[in-house]
């Protein structure tokens, strides 16, 4: 099927976000409203932003199942540590910056180390958050979240996924952490696609390039694939919505294919979803791989597709980046 | 819970150094000072105060005990083994590689640990999380959590303290064991944690200050906690680091060595000696 065509869905609660271009803290927000429904076991616990991490929904809902914990993330993440102990799912979200920086030890000692079923779901990852500056941006929540034993970690692209991905965390055990966005994305991912945790999802395995893509970089691979085609390079685009575990087995199958891997994240190049697949590709297969990603700086502020161009992330950065290493 | 006997009491307390004590200088290494500080208020916590079935470590009703000052492992192996959480053959493996009991504890090798601990500062949100959620439950079990004073520097204590008053967990009770010593000298020249009690009742504690040796004392001040509504209590246990041995006591040096073969023997004559 084409890259990104959206298809009309009649499963039940998928039609309201099924092709609609919107950040995905807002489907978390609705999801996690809709899991309070069914579900009396959540429980959501917010560091003084659940009007931005979208938790407020929840909160309003179920005031008896919510605990705003102040400005405390540290208290947060053993908080929600302790109400896990008790059996419940919990949900814990604040800023991603917050999250996983100020308080990793505590996810660390508490949630990972004890394997906790804890839910760390983060809004404002990445430069997107825009006008906020450095201070608010996080570009190496992935590389923090990714190191820890029994973690997951998923960044997913769009509305719908963002649906899938909270469902299908609540019903699995262990820490999860999931980054979202503050801006509005366009929606990527068509009606039948299913989220399993450790899938990528490849739109198309191309013969010359494979971009390898997480949350909102998967819109701009498609459109620099989509640029790429049309100068007759056949590049592929995977969405790698799960960072950790990585699918493997999708990208050995797309790095077999082809003669060039890139990388696709708003992240740092450390430590992200490139150092990822860099670090199996190494070891499992010599291919030429290409890193899109923030060089090793912090963020700034700007609108945030100013901040895309500033910082490298656009699809024509990829395409000249995919065209420059195709000459070697 | 058994009954409220205190002279049976004092006697687990003091099988309870003596075996801190051995499994220690087995081990070679770990935290002598800060384990025997608190001797008394955790054997009147297993031995009296809590309900727990050994047999069913995570008996849905049982009430908990958090060691946010993981470093005295030591001793909450002792009262798990001598309670009956496993064998006390155990406590010959502290420290060993494959052993269960790791260094700080740890609940994935260990049934009876809550919460793997050691990283100091983390416990008392820990516990007002458990409680919280047997709050959801309606269940009235209680949870209690111990901290060391040096660790009360650390700024989650006081991100928690504020929880737990602010969501009237008055299911939670926290110890801290004021024995004066931190790691690189007393608290009080460290930075110090004074005033203790005001600053924990204006952050909305109902605060208990008490001997944490008197065994009596200690009873009531759990009793006294459980009755107190609408507010989490603070039990503040002045304490000798060390106590027991009169070589160890107010000695900063003893906070994370193990006793030697020798100082091993004197230490059980001299417990020995005393009743
Ligand atoms: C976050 C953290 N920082 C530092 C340490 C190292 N450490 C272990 S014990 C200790 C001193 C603790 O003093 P106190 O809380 O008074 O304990 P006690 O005297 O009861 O042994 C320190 C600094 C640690 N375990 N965790
Ligand atoms: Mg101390």
């Amino acid at each position: 099927m084409a890259m990104g065509e959206i298809v009309k869905d009649t499963r039940e609660g998928r039609q309201s976000i099924v092709g609609k271009s919107m950040a995905t803290r807002d489907a978390y927000g609705e999801t996690l409203l809709e899991l309070g429904k069914k579900r009396d076991n959540i429980v959501v616990l917010d560091a003084d932003l659940s009007g931005s991490t979208k938790t407020g929904k929840f909160a309003k809902a179920f005031p008896d199942r919510f605990y705003n914990i102040g400005i405390a993330e540290q208290d947060m993440i053993g908080t929600a540590s302790g109400l896990a102990l008790s059996g419940k799912i919990p949900f814990a979200s604040t800023f991603a910056v917050f999250e996983t920086g100020r308080a990793w030890e505590q996810i660390r000692q508490t949630v990972c180390y004890s394997n906790l079923n804890v839910k760390l779901i983060a809004s404002h990852g990445g430069i997107t958050v825009g006008e906020d500056g450095a201070s608010h941006q996080s570009t190496e929540d992935i590389a923090l979240m990714r190191v820890l034993p029994n973690m997951t970690v998923i960044v997913p692209s769009d509305g719908y996924e963002t649906m899938q991905v909270i469902n299908a965390i609540a019903d699995f055990y262990g820490p999860v952490y999931v980054r979202l966005g503050r801006a509005k994305v366009p929606a990527v991912m068509p009606a039948e696609y299913e989220f399993k945790i450790g899938k990528a999802y490849p739109f198309h395995i191309g013969r010359d390039a494979n971009i390898v893509a997480m949350g909102i970089m998967v819109s701009i691979a498609i459109e620099a694939a989509r640029i790429l085609n049309d100068s007759g390079i056949d590049a592929g685009v995977i969405n790698m919505s799960t960072v950790k575990p990585l699918d493997t087995g999708t990208l050995l199958n797309a790095a077999r294919s082809c003669r060039l891997i890139v990388t696709a994240e708003e992240h740092s190049i450390i430590g992200g979803l490139g150092s990822a697949v860099s670090e199996f590709l190494s070891e499992n297969f010599l291919v030429q791989v290409r890193r899109i990603g923030i060089k090793d700086s912090f963020g700034c502020s700007g609108k945030p597709e100013e901040l895309l161009k500033l910082y490298g992330l656009t699809a024509d950065d990829i395409v000249e980046t995919v065209k420059e290493a195709l000459k070697k | 819970m058994d009954k409220r006997d205190t002279a049976f009491l004092k006697q687990q307390a003091k099988r309870v150094r003596i075996e801190i004590l051995k499994m220690l200088t087995e081990a070679g290494s770990g935290h002598t000072g800060g384990s025997l500080s608190a001797a008394d208020v955790v054997t009147a916590l297993y031995f009296y105060k809590m309900r727990h079935r050994p047999d069913v470590p995570n008996w849905r009703e049982r009430d908990r005990f958090i060691l946010s000052k993981g470093h005295a492992a030591p001793l909450l192996y002792v009262v798990l083994a001598l309670t009956g959480y496993f064998d006390t053959l155990l406590l010959k493996t502290l420290r060993k590689i494959g052993s269960p009991l790791q260094g700080h504890p740890c609940s994935k090798t260990l049934p009876g640990v809550e919460i793997s601990t050691g990283s100091l500062g983390q416990g008392l949100s820990v516990s007002n999380g458990i409680a919280i959620g047997l709050k959801i439950d309606n269940l009235n079990s209680r949870v209690y959590c111990l901290l060391g004073d040096g660790e009360t520097q650390e700024g989650q204590v006081w991100e928690a303290a504020m929880t737990a008053a602010h969501y009237k967990l008055d299911n939670v009770c926290a110890i801290i064991d004021l024995n004066g010593l931190q790691i690189d000298g007393p608290v009080s020249k460290v930075k110090a944690i004074e005033p203790v009690a005001s600053k924990w009742s204006a952050f909305g504690w109902n605060v208990i200050d008490i001997d944490g040796h008197d065994m009596e004392a200690i009873l009531n001040a759990f009793d006294e906690a459980e009755t107190v509504k609408g507010r989490p209590s603070v039990i503040l246990a002045h304490t000798v680091k060390g106590k027991g041995v009169s070589f160890f006591e107010g000695k900063v040096e003893y906070h994370g060595i193990a006793p030697t073969r020798d100082e091993l023997e004197m230490a059980l004559k001299e417990l020995d000696g005393n009743g």
